[in-house]
């Protein structure tokens, strides 16, 4: 079963390509906001084409909200969260939501922790009255951290350790941000995974399991009047918690390129690189997205082009950038080089493309099949009720609130030529740059045996 | 790997596809779903990699991809960006059985994609200078796929227990296969195979059926139907012993597929199996899997059973990650689990559950347009027949414990199976007397 972590290898951004709402088709979101007396706002979209619903709630921490020395914490939680409380004991909530015909599990990002349910719509009290059950009163259970710790460690193992581009991006990524913490990985270290305790997770839940820190979102064929009062009878009784402490980190300036080079066996180069960029909260964010696509939205766009197409360089290339990111992130680059080809001329050939945009703006057609995509996109994406729960649950929880995805694409559509340029002229620079690369190193001798047979 | 059998129905739910066979033999199933202005298409050919011969293992694969590479009036670079300037997205490739495309569009372009669908199907052009870049691409993958554990394990399996059988292939071939492929076998794979009468398309979305129809009749109307001759396929060779094979990579975890043929799509105990798979392995948190080697010893982030049930009999497998020093243990604990459900009834909490969610989660598998779509594909390529969405729940409903014993000492051979492990051997130090022997 997948707890899954979202900053991974080549997935970078959730939204790596971005939604938005088209007066076109007048498709714009229905989102009903309440907020409760406890402080839990619940998001919610009547979205009738299925029988089925989408229950999110989404806490405020992640990554970001961890300390020095115990990286991972937030990501042990929420595989904790599914090891008991008084009513529901261990491994109950996925066996009773699943003989209840219904799918749950959670993800863990920088920002954010999130827990869903996805299951018929009649199905919507059983989730949220489990949800609730689990916001307070979590057994943290001794025994059982240790056994769920060996099973996160199993986890880094399959996703990071072996894996070599995922091992590369952590690596970068620390080299990166150096005060801040993006610095470390999402799942934390072994060495800290090891030196956690039951403390740690009960301090840490206490401080931030609470409604006032939490995003109900319900997408699905249910009906604000029923399904409101269904929260507010199993919500409301949750007293309102402290407010947790604002993380105010901010990582320095950086006065020049970083590079990071990670040796191992592995069978091709990989090249990650990324500029410091800002969120949401600058409004080049939109510049920076439709940029994005010019060189990565798809076989048409430059980097593929260049690199795969012409080239022949680059086994796949792309960029990626997570505005949704509750505090400034990077645009990121990859490449996996073509066996063959080599590693600093593929590097030379993504850079190359980044500088022709500086110096000659894209051309008309480039900059409008762009658009188009993020328009297109932004429908596909409402195809999915969980999608577009998680779309909701991101931007309110990094801070933008849903409302920024309302109006996302009028703004994208504003995005001019010049926007264009500027923000590759003023972000994508070598100072801020952080380049990782992993050098394969020669195989050791296939030792394969067949050891054939039953003997 | 995982479970990957035919979708599950419960109820049928608004879902009333329209079933039209055009005159050139096309099938075509249609679903309105009017709630949002995009049409979604998937399309499934019967050209999969069983049709490759076996020196040219990934020719059904290379042909699929290549269908983005130009056609004989638009160039790879223009057919890109003509359907990215649509924003639409397109893929294609092949598997075992048949090769699929899919076209997400909206509305509003329904007509265009429908143009450039039928043009990247029906005319691809096979250029000399993309084959050659293809296939280079194609190798590259190859050699990248070397670093991914379950990959090598997975074709490693399938290659013992698919022996004189075209699942044993890896339907992307290997490093022998793909430069033998040539722009003449792209050509007449494509001919033999790509045909309107071995063509299923299944059309989900805010488009009427009328429309849909004449949308596939202007594109694909003049699709000339062929016939190609269905070579006999052999049953693979049953295992004479169990077969252990130990690949050495310098990992942190073992990585293992333990299994055998299983069953295929129109077996009658189908829906015993699933059934029994889901309590097996199947089902997540909820399987005896998960509980034993996960929940209760810690060994494992991910442990799983499948039956991959094709056209003909496909692997059951049973695969796990465990750091490389618990392999051993984590094998016998499989096996042991195997082992039990042979033997022991399921108690009746277990089967109640195990239907409750075969039967509850339909929804969930047909909640968007692209999973409707590519479910009535598939359940048209079985002849499941579109009463399926009703008879589903119903076959489920009526598995008994009986059943699934039956199921379980039928199709689970706890003694004659194969058995990868790719690992730093070193470390892991299987012990075939522990993985072969524990009877």
């Amino acid at each position: 079963m997948l707890k899954r972590m979202l900053r991974l290898a080549l997935v970078l951004a959730i939204i790596a390509v971005l939604p938005d709402p088209q007066p076109a088709t007048a498709n714009r979101l229905k989102v009903q906001e309440f907020t409760l007396a406890n402080g839990l706002k619940v998001l919610l979209v009547e979205e009738p084409k299925a029988p089925v619903v989408t229950v999110q709630i989404w806490y405020k921490v992640g990554s970001r909200n961890e300390v020095m020395g115990r990286a991972g914490l937030s990501h042990m939680l929420e595989h904790m969260m599914f090891k008991g409380t008084p009513k529901y004991g261990k491994g109950e909530f996925s066996k009773i939501i699943k003989k209840n015909g219904g799918n749950d599990n959670a993800f863990t990002s920088q920002d954010y922790t999130a827990y869903f349910e996805n299951l018929a719509a009649d199905k919507l009290a059983l989730a949220l009255e489990m949800e609730a059950d689990r916001l307070q009163g979590l057994l943290l259970d001794d025994k059982e951290f240790q056994l769920e710790r060996e099973v996160v460690k199993e986890e880094r193992r399959l996703r990071i350790e072996d894996v070599p581009p995922s091992y590369l991006v952590e690596q970068m990524y620390a080299q990166a941000f150096m005060t801040h913490p993006y610095h470390w990985p999402i799942i934390g270290w072994f060495n800290d995974l090891d030196a956690m305790n039951r403390q740690d997770l009960k301090s840490y839940y206490e401080k931030y399991y609470a409604p006032n820190n939490a995003t109900l979102v319900i997408v699905g064929d249910v009906k604000a009047e029923t399904a409101l009062p269904l929260v507010r009878k199993y919500f409301d009784g949750l007293p309102k918690g402290n407010p947790p402490p604002p993380t105010s980190i901010i990582e320095p300036e950086q006065k020049g390129e970083r590079r990071i080079v990670v040796k191992r066996e592995a069978q091709l180069p990989f090249i990650y690189f990324g500029y410091k960029v800002p969120n949401f909260r600058s409004p080049d964010v939109r510049a920076l997205a439709v940029l994005e696509n010019i060189l990565s939205g798809g076989r048409s766009a430059r980097l593929y082009d260049a690199l795969v197409y012409r080239k022949k360089l680059a086994l796949q290339v792309g960029a990626g950038y997570n505005e949704l990111a509750a505090d400034p992130e990077l645009f990121t680059f990859y490449a996996v080089v073509n066996p063959g080809a080599k590693i600093a001329d593929v590097e030379k050939a993504v850079l190359t493309e980044i500088e022709r945009l500086k110096k000659e703006p894209p051309s008309d057609m480039e900059i409008q099949k762009a658009k188009n995509q993020v328009e297109a996109k932004y429908l596909f994406e409402q195809d999915s009720i969980f999608r577009q729960a998680m779309l909701l649950g991101t931007a309110e929880t990094a801070g933008a609130g849903w409302q920024y995805i309302a109006d996302y694409v009028d703004k994208v559509r504003a995005v001019t030529k010049e926007d264009i340029q500027r923000v590759a002229r003023t972000y994508l620079n070598e100072d801020t740059r952080t380049v990782g690369i992993l050098i394969p190193l020669a195989q050791k001798p296939q030792a394969q045996q067949a050891a054939g047979g039953a003997q | 790997m995982a479970l990957c059998m035919a979708p599950s129905f419960s109820h049928a739910a608004d879902i009333k596809p329209a079933r039209v066979i055009i005159e050139n033999g096309m099938t075509l199933l249609i679903q309105d779903q009017p709630s949002l202005p995009i049409v979604t298409v998937n399309v499934l050919i019967k050209a999969g990699a069983v049709h490759d011969p076996d020196a040219k293992a990934g020719l059904a694969y290379m042909t699929a991809g290549m269908l983005e590479e130009g056609t004989k009036t638009r160039s790879a670079t223009r057919l890109a960006q003509e359907i990215e300037f649509l924003g639409a997205e397109f893929n294609a490739k092949a598997t075992n059985d048949f090769a699929t495309a899919t076209l997400r569009v909206l509305k509003k372009d329904a007509d265009r994609g429908f143009t450039l669908l039928a043009d990247l199907l029906m005319n691809p052009a096979f250029a000399e200078k993309e084959v050659s870049r293809v296939r280079d691409e194609l190798l590259g993958v190859l050699q990248g796929e070397k670093d991914d554990p379950g990959t090598v394990a997975g074709k490693a399996f399938n290659d013992i227990i698919f022996k004189g059988h075209p699942y044993r292939r890896p339907t992307n071939g290997d490093e022998k296969t793909v430069p033998k492929i040539t722009r003449k076998d792209l050509v007449a794979f494509h001919d033999a195979y790509y045909r309107p009468n071995r063509t299923v398309m299944a059309i989900v979305g805010d488009i009427r059926e009328a429309e849909a129809v004449e949308l596939v009749k202007k594109h694909f109307g003049r699709w000339a139907k062929k016939d190609a001759a269905a070579p006999p396929f052999p049953s693979p060779e049953p295992l004479q012993k169990s077969i252990l094979k130990l690949i050495d990579k310098d990992l942190t975890q073992a990585t293992v597929s333990l299994g055998h043929v299983g069953i295929d799509r129109k077996n009658p105990d189908f829906y015993a199996v699933s059934v029994m798979n889901y309590i097996l392995g199947g089902g997540g948190f909820s399987s005896r899997l998960v509980n034993r080697i996960r929940d209760e010893q810690g060994l494992a982030y991910d442990v799983d059973s499948g039956f991959d049930a094709h056209v003909m009999p496909g692997p059951f497998s049973v695969n796990l990650q465990t750091r490389n020093a618990a392999a051993n243990q984590a094998i016998a604990a499989a096996l042991a689990e195997i082992k039990r459900i042979r033997t022991e009834p399921v108690s009746d909490q277990e089967l109640a559950d195990a239907k409750a969610y075969l039967i509850g989660s339909f929804p969930l598998r047909l909640d968007t347009t692209g999973k409707l779509a590519g479910l009535l594909t598939v359940v048209e390529l079985h002849n499941l027949g579109l009463s399926y969405f009703d008879d589903y729940p119903k076959a489920i409903a009526a598995v008994t414990k009986e059943d699934i014993l039956r199921a379980a000492q039928k199709y689970i051979n706890p003694d004659l199976y194969a058995l990868v492990v790719v690992a730093k051997q070193a470390e892991a130090k299987i012990d075939a007397g522990v993985v072969l022997g524990g009877k």
